[in-house]
């Protein structure tokens, strides 16, 4: 295999965005019938390496060679006349067109649809998939949406297959499937790149492991001559103790309860079906469950942002007091005095303001605080900085535009702003989603501290393993409803993962 | 008593300078711009072929070759029209400039452009009145089959018009089908729905916002020469196109983006701007002006009731308005 | 082969951030261009020595005491419709009906003159006016606003339809009430009476106009800049959801603020009516809804720097006028260079947004 030439071969390659270098002269070798997984924490440049051989993106500095062959890839045009074709993590697709239109999107000749279709199907039963071509996309639920993505690169009859991340809205049937799917194309003599930063996936599925850290490539080996614990010392850079402390509750008193909790979506979907449970102070209640379980539904029913078709919300006071939160918008929720945080899954896009500054968005919380119909901006300065200070967040000043932030910092100032108001509740949606390890702890730190100051805590996380150490209670979800609730400390993670995808976690055989 | 038979054909005429702005338009939105500028494009369109034509009347007085009578402006007013949507795809485009702003700008540069050469075009001729007549260009425009007149209502429905009529009403059904069932329409649909994921599949974006704004203004262009060579027989006044290139644009939220629809909804458009005159409203000329209103009134409606039903195919292309820019992050 | 293995011959990106002076002396820069370039394309058209030209531009705001005055009073009235749909933008809410909504501010003041006089004393009729005309403006501004704020309906095509609706109501009763009867036109309204006429401050006619103009300006400024309604504006500009996540409530804000939009259009055109026209007639905003688009954006939304686009407008478009009457040219002269002054700032933006690396520039083949 080692004299082989390989199939892409990309050589000091280098990219910035601004100031940032988001690929420092990385080497790597791609190679026909094998699966190589690109490993790295978030941020560390494998998608923008990808994207730089698919096209979208063009190289500061670099060359990259296809099966020997010096080639300049100036568009996902040339990418595709190379057999390149990548599938991202956020579909490229055209809602209001269907699937087969989307599937010869681009590509030259006559318009054909049923001639289209035909291949479509015949694509379909040689691997197993299943497409309506005549679907309009905004009709798709999102592993079907996948699998037109998928399609459309074979229909293109791409041998150079490159996978951001197709695992993380899939359920594990599905991605199982999937996988079936990737291995048959090796065996077919494709190559085949897929981006994970999960590590059982790169056991599981690869041939071989190419690590990125930073920017930079760290190296490359078979995968069967590695181990977890080795892959994850090259993607952060020094050994790791994947180890978090979990103080004991104290005085834990019931502080948010839920009872039978059902939401539907805009197009009818039951996001949530019957949910109740009780979240106590001083605890972390951890949320488990595939993405798009309604774990996001859960967390804004709760602050206020969705509508609810049936169910309660509680709210209890420490002298026991009882409030209703249904039906009450985030603002009348902040009124009845409940002092309720949330940290939302979209930084830029919901919890914060991309294009205004540090101080600014400290604002978003406590811009109304004062009877004058003018805005008090000094308070909102004097807590960037010191949430700048005390969270070690990096910034030129605190009148940086927060989109110029990295992700870490990003989620910082977030959480600082989150966590100023003293809060008796706070609801976290994958916290840690995006940064880099170091930054990872700084947040667990947060929220422990939040803990021991008598908070009660929703979390809502991606990472089992994570999960398992940091919350008291862990909730699982599994298509909207509760598959259980168990206790954090000495839970399987084998069991979690059962319930996660099937009610109760009890399997048949 | 109305006269029907008398009132379509006028419909009809009235509406081919909207059908073809309006065509413009769709093509032009369809890849994402949303040209504001086209009713200046229209102005210019039509200057541009007045001023060829003027010049060519003047250089061969009574004895013109209709055929080059015709192909003179029609090119003159094709060339205009295409430096105006080059000019307005540069500064959108390439600069990334917004829309509204560059679509307001041409307009008004546009407006002024016609106005300017059409009152130099009136002082050059010597004439007494405040516009320019181009009689014998405009009846070669409106020289229709012989056989029309013979045929009683069917041919003075049908048969009576000009030749740039029925071009209008091909190219309106031509764009329908490029639209729908070609690859070219495909993937002028893609981009102006989500230039991100056409340009990943390959399709070069710029390229189809150029060609599609383009190709946009020159058929916007030739709405605005109809309006001169055959509506008004061949006569240019400053400012007598009116505000028709915002009808077009209106005419284009009625059709939901569809130039088939549009051949009707035109004549449509063009009953209720005239409708006025053959309404009987005895003495009280005031309420004519408000039928004016009327195809305004229609489009609000349409333009609600579509955001109201909220039916994915009958939105505005989701990108419309917004620049395209590959590495942004 | 060779051509395959070319580089691109420069590649874009976005710009991090400039420095005001250099955002500034880009604009300045490209308008001094464009100002250089009208100087040619005049000279070519009249045949005129191009400092001539210049000095009739000139002339055209500051040749007279009067044309001076004439110079801020349309400054005033242009900044008063672009202060207007500044918050609308801000809340990136494409309000394109400032012509509509000063229209039926004007229409209203008109109706209050014309209906009232004789029933009314002079100081009530004013007050109808006031009340009725910023009223109207809201009205006209708050039907789109409502369906936008309800089903998300386009409010760019919605206003600029609703433009061309308040053109034919006035049109319409430009016929019913015209004076004297047959002519099609209102004329002065109550030229002797002078019911509904504003109070002219001194010998200065336009300068009621001015003063109040300035007031809204700097009130714009403090609203925008450092209430609590406009920092809400600010964030539903920028992200709806984050707006929601804060508890502000998204429509409300629509709705309050293209009702404010509205009625400070309809103040324009009770300004136009009752303290300068005295009459009404369909173009009587004279596209200032358009222009102070422009106005608005060239400024970044900001109404100190308004005052400087809406002087520059004006003073180029006066000037054009200049040239046009001078050199006997046509009045439309004046918008084609308007138009090219517009072209040459827009496109100067994308310097300050985007920057070019041009790579390869050691290479032999061009």
């Amino acid at each position: 295999m080692d004299n082989k030439i390989p199939a892409v071969q990309m050589r000091d390659i280098t990219k910035r965005f601004g100031s940032v270098l988001a690929n420092d002269k990385v080497w790597l070798n791609i190679y026909r019938g094998e699966i190589l997984a690109l490993l790295g924490e978030n941020g560390s440049g494998k998608t923008t390496l990808m994207n730089m051989l698919s096209g979208i993106y063009f190289p500061d500095e670099g060359t990259i060679a296809i099966d020997g062959k010096e080639v300049v890839i100036r568009s996902p045009k040339d990418a595709f006349d190379l057999g390149i074709g990548m599938i991202h993590q956020h579909f490229k697709l055209v809602d209001v067109l269907t699937a087969a239109e989307n599937i010869v999107l681009g590509l030259p000749g006559k318009l054909d649809l049923k001639a289209a279709a035909e291949k479509i199907r015949g694509i379909c039963s040689a691997y197993g998939f299943e497409v309506d071509p005549d679907q309009k996309i905004y009709d798709m639920s999102v592993s079907q949406k996948q699998t037109v993505e998928i399609v459309k690169v074979l229909y293109r009859g791409a041998d150079i297959l490159i996978l951001d991340e197709p695992t993380a809205v899939l359920t594990p049937q599905e991605t199982e499937k999937l996988f079936a799917v990737l291995r048959n194309m090796r065996n077919d003599g494709k190559a085949v790149v897929i981006i994970t930063h999960k590590m059982h996936e790169v056991e599981e599925l690869s041939d071989r492991v190419a690590v990125l850290r930073h920017g930079q490539f760290i190296g490359d080996m078979p995968t069967a001559k590695t181990s977890a614990q080795e892959m994850t010392n090259m993607m952060v850079g020094h050994p790791v103790v994947l180890n978090i402390k979990r103080p004991e509750p104290v005085n834990p008193r019931p502080r948010i309860e839920v009872e039978g909790l059902t939401v539907r979506s805009i197009d009818g979907y039951l996001k949530l079906e019957d949910v109740s449970f009780t979240a106590y102070s001083g605890e972390i209640l951890g949320i488990a469950g595939i993405s798009g379980s309604g774990q996001k539904e859960l967390l804004e029913s709760i602050a206020g942002l969705q509508p609810v078709e049936a169910g309660s919300i509680c709210y209890i006071e420490d002298d026991g007091r009882r409030e209703q939160l249904l039906g009450k918008d985030p603002l009348s929720i902040a009124q009845m005095g409940v002092s309720l945080s949330f940290v939302p899954e979209d930084r830029l896009g919901m919890g914060l303001v991309g294009n205004m500054d540090l101080a600014d968005n400290m604002m978003l919380r406590s811009f109304r605080s004062g009877k004058s119909m003018f805005t008090d901006r000094k308070t909102p300065h004097t807590l960037a900085e010191t949430v700048v200070h005390d969270l070690e967040v990096s910034t030129p000043s605190v009148s940086t535009p927060v989109r110029r932030l990295s992700g870490g910092n990003v989620q910082k100032v977030l959480v600082g702003r989150e966590i100023s108001s003293a809060p008796t509740v706070l609801l976290t949606a994958y916290a840690v989603r995006g940064l880099d390890i170091n930054s990872s702890y700084t947040i667990y730190d947060l929220i422990n501290r939040q803990k021991e100051q008598g908070v009660a805590v929703i979390y809502v996380g991606e990472d089992l393993d994570v999960l398992l150490e940091l919350a008291d209670r862990i909730l699982v979800l599994c298509g909207g409803k509760v598959s259980g609730i168990v206790p954090g400390r000495g839970a399987k993670k084998r069991d979690v993962g059962l319930m996660m995808t099937k009610l109760g976690g009890k399997s048949d055989e | 008593m109305f006269d029907i038979i008398s009132f379509i054909p006028r419909a009809v005429v009235q509406g081919i300078p909207l059908l073809l702005g309006s065509t413009g338009e769709t093509l032009t939105e369809k890849s994402g711009n949303l040209n504001l500028g086209i009713p200046g494009i229209m102005y210019v369109g039509a200057i541009s072929g007045v001023i060829g034509s003027f010049f060519y009347e003047q250089a061969h007085g009574a004895d013109l070759n209709s055929l080059v009578a015709i192909l003179i402006p029609i090119s003159c007013c094709l060339l205009g029209s295409l430096l105006m949507g080059l000019l307005y795809c540069f500064l959108t485009v390439t600069l990334r400039a917004n829309q509204n702003v560059t679509g307001l700008a041409l307009t008004t540069f546009g407006v002024g452009f016609g106005n300017f050469f059409g009152g130099s075009l009136i002082k050059l001729s010597g004439s007494e009145l405040p516009s320019i007549i181009l009689t014998q260009t405009s009846n070669c425009f409106r020289r229709s089959l012989p056989i029309a007149e013979k045929l009683g209502w069917f041919g003075k429905l049908f048969l009576s018009y000009g030749f740039l009529t029925y071009v209008a009403v091909i190219i309106a059904l031509a764009a329908a089908y490029v639209l729908r069932h070609t690859r070219t329409g495909l993937h002028l649909r893609a981009v102006g729905e989500n230039p991100n994921t056409a340009d990943a599949a390959g399709i070069n974006v710029i390229r189809y916002k150029y060609a599609a704004t383009c190709i946009g203004s020159m058929i916007a262009g030739l709405g605005g020469l109809y309006y001169v060579m055959d509506y008004a027989s061949g006569v240019w006044a400053n400012n007598a196109f009116g505000d028709r290139g915002w009808l077009a644009i209106a005419l284009v939220i009625f059709t939901v983006w569809r130039p088939n629809v549009g051949v009707l909804a035109s004549f449509l458009f063009g009953g209720l701007y005239i409708v006025h005159m053959y309404i009987p409203s005895g003495m009280n000329l005031a309420v004519k002006e408000l039928y004016k209103m009327a195809p305004y009134v229609v489009t609000i409606i349409v333009l609600v009731l579509s955001s109201m039903r909220n039916k994915r195919e009958n939105q505005p292309p989701a990108s419309l308005g917004l620049a395209y820019f590959r590495e942004e992050r | 082969m060779n051509k395959a293995q070319r580089s691109p011959l420069f590649h874009i990106s976005k710009r991090g951030s400039l420095p005001w002076y250099a955002v500034w002396g880009i604009r300045g820069g490209s308008l001094l261009v464009a100002l250089v370039f009208c100087g040619v394309i005049t000279s070519l058209v009249t045949g005129e020595n191009p400092l001539q030209v210049y000095a009739a531009i000139f002339e055209g705001s500051f040749g007279t005491t009067r044309k001076f005055w004439v110079l801020l009073q349309n400054i005033s009235m242009l900044l008063c419709v672009s202060l207007a749909v500044t918050p609308a933008f801000r809340m990136r809410c494409w309000n394109l009906g400032g012509e509509g909504q000063a229209l039926a501010g004007a229409l209203a003041a008109a109706a209050c003159m014309i209906c009232l006089r004789n029933s009314l004393p002079n100081w009530a009729v004013i007050l109808l006016m006031i009340v009725t005309s910023i009223l109207a403006g809201a009205i006209w501004a708050g039907i789109p606003a409502f369906f936008k704020a309800k089903w998300n309906t386009n409010e760019t095509l919605f206003t600029l339809m609703m433009n061309y609706v308040a053109t034919q109501l006035v049109a319409y009763y430009c016929v019913v009430w015209e004076s004297p009867k047959g002519s099609g036109q209102i004329g002065i309204i109550n030229p002797n009476t002078h019911i509904g006429w504003f109070p002219q401050i001194g010998p200065y006619k336009y300068l009621l106009n001015i003063l109040i103009v300035a007031a809204v300006c700097i009130a714009m400024y403090v609203y925008l800049s450092y209430s609590k309604h406009g920092y809400e504006i600010a964030v539903v500009g920028e992200s709806e959801r984050t707006a929601r996540y804060v508890g502000i409530k998204v429509n409300r804000v629509i709705i309050r603020t293209m009702l404010l939009s509205g009625a400070l259009c309809g103040l324009a055109g009770l300004l136009l009516v009752g303290s300068t026209n005295h009459t009404l007639t369909p173009n009587i905003v004279e596209g200032r809804g358009f222009t102070a688009v422009m106005v608005s954006w060239l400024a970044k939304f900001n109404p100190i720097w308004m005052i400087l686009t809406s002087f520059l407008l004006v003073f180029l478009g006066r000037g054009a006028g200049e040239i046009a009457t001078n050199f006997s040219l046509n009045q439309s002269f004046g918008d084609i260079l308007t138009g090219i002054i517009l072209f040459f700032i827009i496109g100067s933006e994308f310097f300050i947004n985007y920057e070019i690396h041009f790579r390869g520039s050691g290479k032999k083949e061009g």
